[in-house]
C-alpha cells in the first residue's frame, strides 16, 4: 500500500478550467433533420442526388402533363386532339355520367345514388369501433341492405321501372359485384375453412378440392367457366343473367381465397380454447359461434382486408363476360369517335386508376389501422 | 326417496343421432350422395346439352387445322393444328412469365431495400412505388402500359435507336444472333468451366474448412469461366453473327422482334409485382432480430459479410416462399394478357373454344396447367421449408 503511495508522490493538479467545447449541434429544426437523413455522408448524399433526379425527371412531365397542359374543358374531341403534350380531361368530364352509372337510364339514375348513399350508411358505422348497435348494422349489411338494393336497382316493383342488369355498368357496378362478392365471400370462406378443418375425411376433401382447384387457377379461367359453361350445366331452358353469372364465379373464387385466409386465424386460436368450449359442454357449432370464430376473425382482420382489396381489383376482369364494370366502360369510351385522340386513353385509364387506387388504399389504410387497434395489447 | 328412486332412474335413452360417431357418418355420407348426384346431374346435362348443339366431347379436335393465326413465338401459321395452336400459346405463357419474374424480383429487391432506408427521400420513393402500384387492379397496369406508354412511342420511322436496337410503338427489334458451327465448342467450355469453377468453389471451403485460410473462390470461378469461354470461342475462330433487323419500306423484317403487347405485359407485369415483391422483401429483412446484426458485428464480421452470412439466409427463410407464390400469381396474371391480344394459353384457348364449341375441353387444358404449374410450385416450397425449416432441439 505505502509502495504504492510512494509511487505516486509526484502529481499534477490542474490550477485552470478546462476551456469549454462547443455546443453540441443542433438537433431539431430543418437543417439537422437534412443532415441526419438526407446528407449523412457521401454515400447518402449521393444517394439523395440519385433520387432527387429520379423524382424530378418523374414529377415533372407528370404535373405538366396532368395539370399544366391539360385539357380541362372542351365540347369535343378537337382541343384534345390539337394538344398532345396534355391529358384530355374534358373527356373524363364528358363521360363522367357513363363512367359511374354505366347505361343505367338518366331519369333513374338516383336509384343508383341512393344505392351508394345506403351502401356508405351501412358500411361506415360497421367501421368506426365506437359505433353502438353492430349486431343490428350486420343484419344490414348482410339481409337488408342487399335485399332493399336488388328492389331499388332492379325496379319492377312497387312503380319503380323496371331496369335490366345489362345497362348497369361503370363504378356503380364495380361496386354491386365486389359488395355481393365481399358479402357472400365471408360466409362461405368461414364454411370451407370449417369444412376443410372438419375431422369428418368427406367434408375436409371436398373442401380442400374446391379451395386448392380455385386457388390454383386464374380468375379469367373460373370467369369463363361461370360464363361459358354454366350454361351447358343446366339444362335447356334454364338461363341466368349474365350478371348473376359474373357474381358467381366472383364469389366462388373470393370464398377460396377467404376459405385459408380464416383458417389461418382458426389455427392460430390456442387449442385450449376449443378445448375449454367442449369442456363447458358446448357443441360443434356453439363453440365456433361464441368461442372460436369470434378470436379467429379478429386475429385474421388484416388478411380478409387484403383479400377484399385483391376481389375489388378483380372485379376488372369479369369484361371477359361482357359485364361492363368501370374499367371496361372507360376503355370501350375510347372508341368513342367524339373523344378519340393520341392522349384520351392515358387519360381515362389514370382516372379509372385513381378511383381503384382510392378504395383500395382506403382499404388498406382502414386494415393497418385496425391492427394496431387490436394488437396494443400484445405489444413488447 | 333418493335412495328408492335410484332404482327406477334409468339414463337418457341415446338416440342414434347424438352419438358423435354415428352422426358424423350419417353427415358424410349425406354429403357424398348430394357431391355424387349434383356431379351426375350436371354430367347428364351437359352431355344433353351437347348432344343438341352437335359437339362431339373429346381431344379429337387438337389434331384439326385450326384456320387462324396468333403472333406467337413458335412459327404457326394458319395451317397449325389447334393442339399446336394451344402448345405455342403455353410457350408464350411461360416465356412472358419467365422475363416477368425476373424484372419483379430485381425491381422488388431494390425497392424493398430502399423501403428500409435511412435515406428519407430514398425511404420515400420507394414506398410512394409500393403504395401506388399495389393498389391498382394488375389489368389496368397492363392498359396502361400498352395504351398509353407503348402506344405513345414513336412510329417506326423515328423509333429510338441504341446501336442495332431500337424501340418504337410497333415493340422492340434487336439483332438475332446466329450460331456458327463451331459454337457448340465454345458451349462446351463454358459447361468445363463452369465445373471448373464449382470444383474451386468446393476445394476453397474444404480447406478453409480444416485450415481457416480463405480463398477468393468466387472471383477465381468468374475469371475461370469468363477466360475459358472466351478463350474457346476465339481459337473456334469467332462463330457467332448477328441477323440486324433491316428497315424495309413499312416494316423491319429479319432480326428478333419482340411484339409490343409482350413488351407491355411483361413489363406491367413486372412493376405491379414487383411492389408485392419489395413488401416481401422488406418484411422478410426486418424480421432478422436486430441482436443478429449486432451479434454478427461482435465476432468481427464486416458489413458485407454480416448480410452475406448471417442476414440473409435467415432472412430468406421468411422470403421465399411468399415471392414463390409472387411468382405464380405473375403466371396466372399473364392470363390478362387477353385483354391485349397477347397470345397466351388463354387468349389461344379462347380463340379455340369459339370456332369448335369444345369449351370443356379448353378450360380442361387451362386448368391442368395452372393446377399443375402450382402443385410442382408448392412440392419445390415443402422441399425447400424442410431443407430451410429451423432446427430446433
Amino acid at each position: 500500500m505505502s509502495d504504492i503511495q510512494s509511487q505516486t508522490d509526484v502529481y499534477f493538479i490542474r490550477r485552470e478550467i478546462v476551456p469549454a467545447s462547443p455546443p453540441p449541434m443542433r438537433v431539431h429544426g430543418p437543417i439537422p433533420w437534412m443532415r441526419a437523413n438526407l446528407f449523412g455522408n457521401i454515400g447518402d448524399t449521393i444517394l439523395t442526388l440519385v433520387g432527387l433526379t429520379v423524382a424530378l425527371l418523374v414529377l415533372i412531365p407528370l404535373v405538366q402533363w396532368a395539370f399544366i397542359h391539360a385539357t380541362w374543358d372542351a365540347p369535343n374531341r378537337e382541343a384534345c386532339a390539337a394538344n398532345t403534350v396534355g391529358a384530355c380531361w374534358a373527356f373524363v368530364k364528358a363521360n363522367f355520367g357513363q363512367f359511374m352509372y354505366g347505361r343505367y337510364p338518366d331519369p333513374e339514375r338516383w336509384r343508383v345514388n341512393l344505392f351508394f348513399v345506403l351502401m356508405a350508411a351501412g358500411i361506415v358505422p360497421m367501421a368506426i369501433p365506437s359505433v353502438p348497435f353492430k349486431g343490428f348494422n350486420l343484419l344490414y349489411i348482410f339481409v337488408i341492405f342487399p335485399v332493399v338494393s336488388g328492389f331499388l336497382l332492379l325496379g319492377g316493383l312497387f312503380g319503380l321501372t323496371p331496369v335490366e342488369t345489362a345497362v348497369w355498368g361503370g363504378l356503380f357496378l364495380t361496386l354491386v359485384v365486389s359488395y355481393v362478392g365481399m358479402a357472400l365471400s365471408l360466409p362461405f370462406g368461414i364454411l370451407l375453412a370449417l369444412g376443410r378443418r372438419s375431422a369428418m375425411p368427406a367434408v375436409r376433401m371436398v373442401c380442400v378440392f374446391l379451395i386448392e382447384v380455385c386457388r390454383g387457377v386464374p380468375l379469367i379461367t373460373v370467369l369463363f367457366m361461370a360464363g361459358i359453361l354454366l350454361p351447358l350445366f343446366f339444362p335447356t331452358g334454364v338461363s341466368f343473367d349474365k350478371l348473376a353469372r359474373a357474381l358467381f364465379g366472383v364469389s366462388l373464387f373470393a370464398s377460396c381465397y377467404m376459405a385459408e385466409v380464416i383458417r389461418g386465424g382458426l389455427q392460430a386460436v390456442p387449442k385450449g380454447q376449443y378445448e375449454g368450449a367442449k369442456a363447458l359442454g358446448l357443441g360443434y357449432w356453439a363453440m365456433m359461434r361464441l368461442i372460436v370464430l369470434p378470436q379467429a376473425i379478429k386475429i385474421v382482420i388484416p388478411g380478409i382486408v387484403n383479400t377484399f382489396i385483391g376481389l375489388f381489383k378483380d372485379t376488372s376482369l369479369v369484361y371477359i363476360i361482357s359485364i361492363f364494370e368501370l374499367l371496361s366502360t372507360v376503355r370501350n369510351s375510347f372508341t368513342d369517335p367524339t373523344w378519340a385522340t393520341s392522349t384520351t386513353a392515358a387519360s381515362g385509364l389514370v382516372f379509372a386508376a385513381a378511383v381503384f387506387w382510392i378504395f383500395c388504399f382506403g382499404m388498406s389504410q382502414y386494415s393497418q389501422f385496425t391492427e394496431r387497434r387490436l394488437s396494443t395489447g400484445h405489444k413488447r | 326417496m333418493a335412495v328408492t328412486d335410484a332404482g327406477r332412474f334409468s339414463p337418457p335413452r341415446e338416440h342414434w343421432y347424438n352419438n358423435p360417431k354415428a352422426r358424423s357418418i350419417a353427415i358424410q355420407i349425406v354429403l357424398v350422395v348430394l357431391v355424387v348426384g349434383l356431379v351426375a346431374w350436371l354430367t347428364n346435362n351437359t352431355t344433353t346439352n351437347l348432344r343438341e348443339r352437335g359437339i362431339a366431347s373429346g381431344f379429337a379436335f387438337l389434331g384439326q387445322r385450326a384456320g387462324f393465326d396468333m403472333t406467337t413465338f413458335m412459327s404457326t401459321t394458319s395451317e397449325s393444328t389447334y393442339g399446336f395452336m394451344l402448345l405455342a400459346g403455353l410457350v408464350d405463357t411461360i416465356i412472358v412469365s419467365f422475363f416477368a419474374i425476373i424484372i419483379a424480383t430485381i425491381l422488388g429487391l431494390i425497392v424493398g431495400i430502399a423501403r428500409l432506408s435511412t435515406n428519407w427521400l430514398v425511404r420515400t420513393i420507394a414506398t410512394v412505388y409500393v403504395e401506388l402500384l399495389r393498389n391498382i387492379p394488375p389489368l389496368l397496369v397492363i392498359l396502361f402500359w400498352y395504351l398509353a406508354v407503348i402506344a405513345a412511342l414513336p412510329a417506326m420511322k423515328d423509333a429510338f435507336q441504341l446501336g442495332d436496337f431500337s424501340l418504337s410503338n410497333r415493340g422492340i427489334f434487336m439483332p438475332r444472333p446466329i450460331l456458327g458451327d463451331n459454337f457448340q465448342y465454345t458451349f462446351f467450355a463454358f459447361l468445363i468451366s463452369l465445373v471448373i469453377a464449382f470444383g474451386v468453389r468446393r476445394w476453397a471451403f474444404a480447406r478453409q474448412m480444416a485450415t481457416g485460410k480463405t480463398f477468393p473462390a468466387f472471383r477465381t470461378g468468374l475469371a475461370i469461366v469468363v477466360v475459358l469461354t472466351l478463350a474457346a470461342f476465339l481459337v473456334t475462330g469467332d462463330p457467332l453473327t448477328f441477323e440486324i433487323p433491316a428497315k424495309t419500306r413499312f416494316n423491319i423484317s429479319g432480326g428478333w422482334t419482340l411484339p409490343p403487347e409482350f413488351v407491355s405485359l411483361m413489363l406491367a407485369l413486372g412493376v405491379y409485382t414487383a411492389s408485392f415483391i419489395a413488401e416481401i422483401v422488406r418484411s422478410g429483412i426486418m424480421a432478422v432480430s436486430h441482436g443478429q446484426t449486432e451479434a454478427a458485428r461482435a465476432i468481427g464480421l464486416k458489413g458485407s459479410l454480416v448480410l452475406r452470412l448471417v442476414v440473409l439466409p435467415q432472412a430468406l427463410r421468411v422470403i421465399i416462399p411468399p415471392l414463390a407464390s409472387e411468382y405464380l400469381n405473375i403466371t396466372k396474371n399473364s392470363s390478362l394478357g387477353l385483354a391485349i391480344g397477347f397470345a397466351d394459353l388463354v387468349a389461344v384457348g379462347n380463340n379455340v373454344l369459339n370456332p369448335t364449341g369444345q369449351s370443356i375441353e379448353v378450360v380442361a387444358i387451362w386448368m391442368l396447367f395452372y393446377l399443375g404449374l402450382s402443385i410442382i410450385i408448392s412440392f419445390a416450397m415443402n422441399v425447400f421449408n424442410a431443407r430451410i425449416a429451423l432446427t430446433e432441439r
